[in-house]
């Protein structure tokens, strides 16, 4: 309780906690409180600029921005989301593995390690989306591999020292199993770095999701993403429609944003060893 | 530890991470779909025509074998072939190098310029307006989207003031770029004393490098603030103060000399920040450069250099991080012994 009362107290923190539980609403309620159909086109209003009837305005089509974007965030959060969730879970079972066994298990999985995270993370996703080819699971897979070194890494350490504590001893001796003592008895006490990590690896998620849609190599048109949304509003600057690419980013900024903003807060009273470090 | 032992085990640290990096991309390029003797073969191959050129790619050989001849490849310059620009890809990345390392290096000038004060100034200043605002400006460059900002600093640049070039690469269309020497044109048009060369890619190096270096900056304001925060509790530099320096000699001299040796490690970091973004950067500012090449290649379904320019960006990734390594261990000897 005393992490939320901390998130709450800290005026940026909670400004990212309101901004979040804003996006994931709107994410939450996209079919329900946009005023249109983020698709449909609309022959009359074409090109619009920000008024009462189109917010963020519309584009090439007609199509309604806000509710294009609105509807964007159900993309955008979901794939970040679910990059996070598989990196989490794929990274702690490696590091856990890793780091109670040690030895060539250990070798093995830290070189392999070493390798994903020899390629900045963007560029590895870049190579993997263009091998697998640009669909939503793909993307999140390919996000997802390139985060799996920072839980290993993590888990890993703590596990390298939890292990030699004496309640793990003690669970060894009464005889449980290896994975009970892993599961059961360890992991719960590696979980605070892991909720940090989590939080920032969100925001990177988002601006990778976002990057990728943006050079063609992530989610397509039609679909509505901020990225690519950006990437199509991006050929009408020079005719001077702004808003088709400055709504779009404001949306991945404010995101990020709020989950750096969290995830910061996060760190320094979860994990205080970690300040600074990234 | 003396250094030599300290640069052998280092170097052969990497051996086996080149080893990893090459067997990530030889996965990506030749197991995953996206058979390349289907590209190669065209749409309209027959079942038999496919099978013989995988034959004659020897993709029907085993994984190890294929692995080996990839990676002897690899060693002899062997990127594979653009169907694109129907040229070998290594040709096509010597011809667009300089223009990424153009961008890179201006993109760290900047990151390191304009960081680096900054970080002194918001240690210096410790929670006060300064501070804030420079917190401020890293937080933003990091939540920013790179792609964004250039589009902004565009908009408002180019089409609103219009004291920014079109974004459409390295010089103005009416210039001839200078005699090629090192290939970067700032440098090609000061030796060559090329004076409307050098004005123009000046110009049109502004916008993407602003862009670039501000989204990698933050982690260097970070580090500076956060080393000279400490430094300044130290005893030295209380004992700098005792003895009667200025504030100038104590801060510029003593603290920020040492506040510099950390710093080095996170060039490491940047660069990988940088190498990432200049990707996006590039499509941005149609820079002609090699994320522009992977990428516009791919347009075309060809994915050769995609993974070429992967692998390429991984090596270069690695060799800058041993150099970074082996530069702090050189100045802070304390790190050879970890």
């Amino acid at each position: 309780m005393t992490a939320w009362r901390r998130l709450a107290h800290d005026r940026l923190s909670f400004v990212g906690l309101v901004a979040l539980g804003l996006v994931a609403l709107a994410a939450g309620s996209a079919p329900w409180i946009t005023p249109y159909d983020p698709d449909a086109p609309d022959a009359e209003a074409t090109l619009s600029s920000v008024s009462a009837h189109h917010w963020m305005g519309t584009d090439v089509y007609g199509r309604d921005q806000l509710s294009r974007i609105v509807h964007a965030s159900r993309v955008d959060l979901l794939v970040a989301l679910g990059a996070t969730a598989m990196a989490l879970t794929a990274g702690t079972l490696i590091g856990a593995l890793s780091g109670y066994r040690g030895g060539w298990t250990d070798q093995i999985v830290m070189r392999a390690i070493d390798a994903v995270m020899a390629f900045p993370a963007f560029i590895l996703a870049m190579g993997i989306t263009a091998a697998l080819g640009n669909t939503i699971t793909n993307v999140v897979v390919a996000i997802a591999i390139t985060h799996v070194p920072i839980y290993t890494r993590v888990i890993r350490g703590e596990m390298l020292k939890v292990r030699e504590m004496e309640y793990a001893e003690a669970a060894r001796t009464v005889g449980n199993p290896v994975r009970r003592i892993v599961l059961r008895h360890l992991l719960p006490n590696c979980v605070p770095p892991l909720i940090v990590q989590a939080t920032l690896a969100m925001g990177f998620a988002i601006l990778t999701v976002a990057a990728l849609s943006f050079i063609g190599l992530g989610i397509l048109p039609p679909q509505s993403e901020w990225g690519a949304m950006t990437a199509e509003g991006a050929g009408n600057i020079v005719s001077g429609e702004w808003w088709l690419f400055v709504f779009p980013g404001l949306a991945i900024m404010v995101t990020v944003l709020a989950f750096n903003l969290v995830g910061d807060t996060l760190r320094d009273v979860l994990d205080p060893r970690m300040r600074g470090v990234r | 530890m003396g250094f030599e032992r300290y640069l052998l085990r280092r170097i052969a640290l990497v051996v086996p991470t080149l080893v990893g990096v090459t067997l990530i991309t030889f996965v990506l390029t030749y197991l995953l779909p996206g058979n390349p003797a289907l590209v190669k073969a065209g749409s309209l191959a027959t079942p038999e025509h496919i099978a013989e050129m995988e034959h004659k790619m020897g993709l029907d050989q085993p994984i190890y074998v294929q692995y080996g001849r990839y990676v002897r490849g690899l060693l002899s310059g062997d990127l594979g072939e653009s169907t694109s620009t129907g040229r070998p890809v290594l040709e096509d990345f010597r011809q667009r190098v300089p223009a990424t390392l153009e961008l890179t290096l201006a993109s760290l000038l900047i990151a390191v310029g304009v960081g680096i004060p900054l970080g002194v100034l918001s240690a210096v200043h410790r929670d006060t307006l300064v501070d804030h605002v420079s917190r401020l400006i890293g937080v933003g460059g990091v939540a920013m989207p790179s792609f964004w900002t250039g589009l902004l600093l565009i908009y408002v640049f180019f089409y609103a003031l219009g004291v920014a070039p079109a974004p459409l690469g390295r010089l103005g269309p009416e210039i001839t770029p200078p005699t090629r020497i090192t290939g970067l044109y700032v440098v090609d048009a000061l030796v060559t004393g090329n004076g409307r060369a050098l004005a123009s890619s000046l110009h049109h190096l502004m916008l993407p490098a602003i862009t670039l270096g501000f989204a990698v900056m933050a982690p260097l304001t970070r580090m500076v603030r956060a080393t000279m925060l400490e430094i300044l509790e130290s005893d030295f530099v209380k004992a700098a103060w005792a003895a009667g320096l200025t504030p100038r000699q104590v801060i510029y001299g003593d603290a920020l000399r040492n506040a510099l040796i950390p710093v080095i490690t996170v060039l490491g970091v940047i660069f990988g920040f940088l190498m990432a973004g200049n990707v996006v950067v590039e499509i941005v500012y149609a820079w002609p450069g090699l994320g522009n090449y992977a990428v516009t290649s791919l347009m075309t379904k060809d994915s050769g250099p995609i993974q070429s320019f992967v692998l390429f960006v991984a090596v270069v990734y690695v060799l800058v991080n041993l150099a970074v390594d082996l530069l702090y261990g050189l100045v802070d000897p304390r790190i050879r012994l970890r």
